[in-house]
């Protein structure tokens, strides 16, 4: 029997409340399959589950906040029988005692039970109805039925108003844990370098003549594939500080920090980079941007980000200095292209510019190997049809 | 359209029935000479004779074993038991033989049995002559079990009973022989369906019988109040409307069930039970039932009237469940 656990889908997530199975009971699953949703603080993401197999049994019910690591579902490995399966669950239970003479105490698990059921809200069976088709959190809905209960009009009230305030100070809360930590935790050094965009201008807009005006391409992807080749050669950026170690990361998936409605702010990750073409990586970014919007990112976008790249250009500041997302080791930022004067081989001309800047763990690499990163990107970005 | 009251058109739908069909007669205590205990047969004698209007000795057991006989062989017997706690008498004629022969004989017999029987409270007649037990017969396969409360019903269900062949009880509560009301020509009245005697939108009122002008009038309170609730007559006690009740419920969101029987084991709680089971994602809150206090009926006037459901606790119930704030 496989436990299927919740996932840490973020390092600032310690609980998660299930909103939806997209399984039942009876259900196979493969490798990669979205099988629930999980709203975090931040967002509704949906997990996908990363064995094969049957679901078995499903051990949260909908609406439940349960802790990271909380065993949501078992299911059955290819092969093994709901007989073999009840066996193992038998077995995992502790085995009766023949009777005693004396009255065995009341198991210690039952005051926390009750307790669990005391607390719950009133809430009307129609208006939790209700309220998961118009996608509303009950728990932020305000009752005015009996005794306090949450019924279908208080839902519709809810539906109707703007998005509840709780949710805002929720995700600010989350940012400030990530970022708190983050600062108290790694010693950051910061490096940048000013990185001439004629070349990838130029070409971008002749790669762009050639498109529709829905498939193209924005500088913004060149620079995170050019971040993401970068990364070849300087590896120790790319992972995460676990455990006073560095873990190497095993593909390049880039963090883009989305920001969202109402001062949020997510980092989804867009998967190997490295491998993508530019139209593909150009597809997965504006996908990525809609469904972060949207609030449907799946768990594995959440949790993955092996690097964080941000791109303040478009608010018009020349550069920006990021705070590293825990566990990474790195952050890469990019200011705004703007026309100003350059030198190049002894000629002064105007030329489109960009700040580049990193922001690296000293824990995990040293100055200089920013600075070959930093190196490295302005060279990949002097070549784009490689990109 | 006439106006006149629930008891002339009980009565004038025997007469009809007995014009109509030289089968059927009518058996009961104080049914001939004295006119009926509640005068529903009054003149019946004289106009159609004592062998088709006859009075019955004391014995509810003996006569409505006799209509059973009858009906077995070919006739078309309406019965008049005198108050539903009698009927306790004859329980065993009812549920051992006349709604059984039909299922006990493979079809080969039935028992085409009309029988009346008065019920309910609100006359001082203490505590064996006011219960409300129809539940005890809804509760009885094999029969259909019917309840009037209006002209209408009053007027039309009896023929569609005489129709059915197999056994029919028809619950006339006793509160409601007085009440008048308009008999619309023609009339249109079935035996299967349950009838929304008041449209809302806010709270189902589900009752039957004595209680309808009950919850009619909660209802006129409640509107008063903001709160429009939806009155639904079950007419049938079995077998029980259920799409009329749910539809009503689903639409409203909030029941509150009103039965004169006492709570535990009422006809209410199965109403409770079958929208708990058919209609819990449609509730925003949960049923409530408005039944009588669990004692026997008392004879003293102002006791009487706390053990009965009254309007004030109709009304009260369903302000209950609409919570702090009367719906926009």
């Amino acid at each position: 029997m496989i436990e299927f656990k919740l996932p840490s889908l973020g390092a600032d997530m310690d609980q998660g409340k299930l909103v939806e199975w997209k399984v039942k009971p009876g259900d196979a699953v493969k490798r990669g399959q979205v099988v629930a949703v999980v709203d975090t603080s931040k967002a509704a993401v949906e997990v996908e589950i990363w064995q094969d197999g049957t679901l078995f049994e499903q051990l949260v019910p909908i609406g439940e906040k349960v802790p990271v690591g909380t065993v949501l579902a078992t299911l059955l490995a290819p092969g093994e029988t709901r007989e073999q399966a009840e066996q193992q669950k038998r077995a995992a239970r502790p085995a009766l005692k023949p009777a005693a003479a004396v009255p065995a105490p009341p198991p210690p698990v039952a005051a926390p039970m009750t307790g669990a059921i005391a607390q719950r809200r009133p809430v009307s069976p129609a208006a939790r109805k209700h309220a998961r088709e118009l996608g509303v959190d009950v728990d932020t809905v305000a009752g005015t039925g009996p005794h306090g209960a949450v019924t279908v009009e208080d839902v519709e009230k809810a539906a109707a108003a703007p998005a509840p305030p709780d949710r805002y100070v929720e995700m600010r809360k989350a940012i400030a844990a990530a970022m708190s930590r983050s600062k108290r935790e790694i010693p950051h050094y910061y490096l940048s370098e000013t990185i001439p965009m004629q070349r990838a201008a130029e070409w971008l807009a002749r790669e762009n003549e050639k498109r529709p005006v829905t498939e193209r391409i924005l500088m913004g992807a060149l620079q995170i594939k050019a971040v993401a080749l970068a990364l070849a050669r300087v590896p120790e950026l790319n992972g995460f500080w676990r455990n006073g170690a560095f873990e190497p990361a095993t593909g390049v998936h880039i963090g883009v920090a989305i920001s969202i409605r109402q001062g949020g702010l997510i980092p989804p990750a867009i998967h190997d980079v490295d491998k993508k073409g530019l139209p593909e990586l150009m597809r997965a970014l504006s996908d990525l941007v809609a469904r972060t919007r949207a609030g449907s990112l799946r768990s594995s976008e959440m949790s993955d980000p092996t690097i964080t790249v941000t791109n303040l250009g478009e608010t018009g500041v020349e550069s920006v200095f990021g705070v590293i997302y825990p566990p990474q080791v790195a952050l890469v930022g990019f200011g705004r292209m703007e026309t100003r004067p350059w030198s190049e081989d002894g000629k002064l001309f105007t030329a489109p510019l960009v700040t580049a800047s990193l922001s690296g763990d000293h824990r995990a690499s040293n100055g200089i190997r920013g600075a070959r990163f930093l190196a490295e990107l302005r060279e990949r970005l002097q070549h784009p049809e490689e990109l | 359209m006439r106006h006149l009251s629930y008891r002339e058109a009980m009565r004038e739908a025997l007469r009809e029935a007995l014009a109509a069909n030289p089968r059927v007669f009518l058996m009961g205590e104080d049914i001939g000479k004295y006119g009926g205990t509640y005068a529903v047969t009054k003149g019946l004698l004289e106009e159609f004779g004592p062998e088709r209007i006859r009075d019955t000795p004391l014995s509810e057991l003996g006569f409505v074993g006799a209509g059973i006989g009858a009906a077995l062989g070919g006739m078309r017997p309406i019965v008049e038991v005198m108050t539903v706690n009698f009927s306790l008498l004859s329980l065993d004629q009812i549920v051992n033989s006349a709604a059984a022969f039909r299922h006990m004989s493979g079809g080969q017999f039935s028992v085409p049995l009309v029988v009346r029987i008065a019920t309910g409270a609100g006359r001082q007649v203490a505590a064996q002559h006011s219960h409300s037990l129809e539940n005890w017969y809804a509760h009885v396969p094999g029969l259909t079990v019917l309840a009037p409360a209006t002209v209408e019903d009053a007027r039309g269900m009896l023929a569609g009973a005489l129709a059915d062949p197999d056994p029919v009880i028809i619950f006339e509560h006793v509160q409601l022989y007085n009440a008048e009301g308009d008999l619309p020509e023609p009339w249109t009245t079935d035996i299967h369906s349950a009838a929304v005697r008041r449209a809302g939108r806010d709270v189902s009122l589900i009752t039957y019988g004595g209680s309808l002008p009950k919850a009619l009038a909660a209802a006129e309170r409640l509107s008063g109040e903001g709160i429009e609730a939806e009155v639904v007559d079950l007419r049938v006690l079995r077998p029980l409307d259920a799409p009329t009740i749910l539809a009503s419920v689903r639409k409203c969101r909030r029941a509150v069930v009103i039965d004169e029987g006492w709570r535990t084991g009422s006809l209410a709680a199965e109403i409770v039970a079958q929208i708990a089971e058919q209609a819990l994602y449609d509730l925003d809150a949960p049923p409530v039932r408005v039944c009588s206090e669990e004692v026997p009926i008392p004879y003293a006037k102002h006791m009487e009237d706390a053990a009965l459901p009254q309007t004030e606790k109709i009304v009260a119930a369903a302000k209950g469940l609409i919570g702090s704030e009367v719906p926009a």
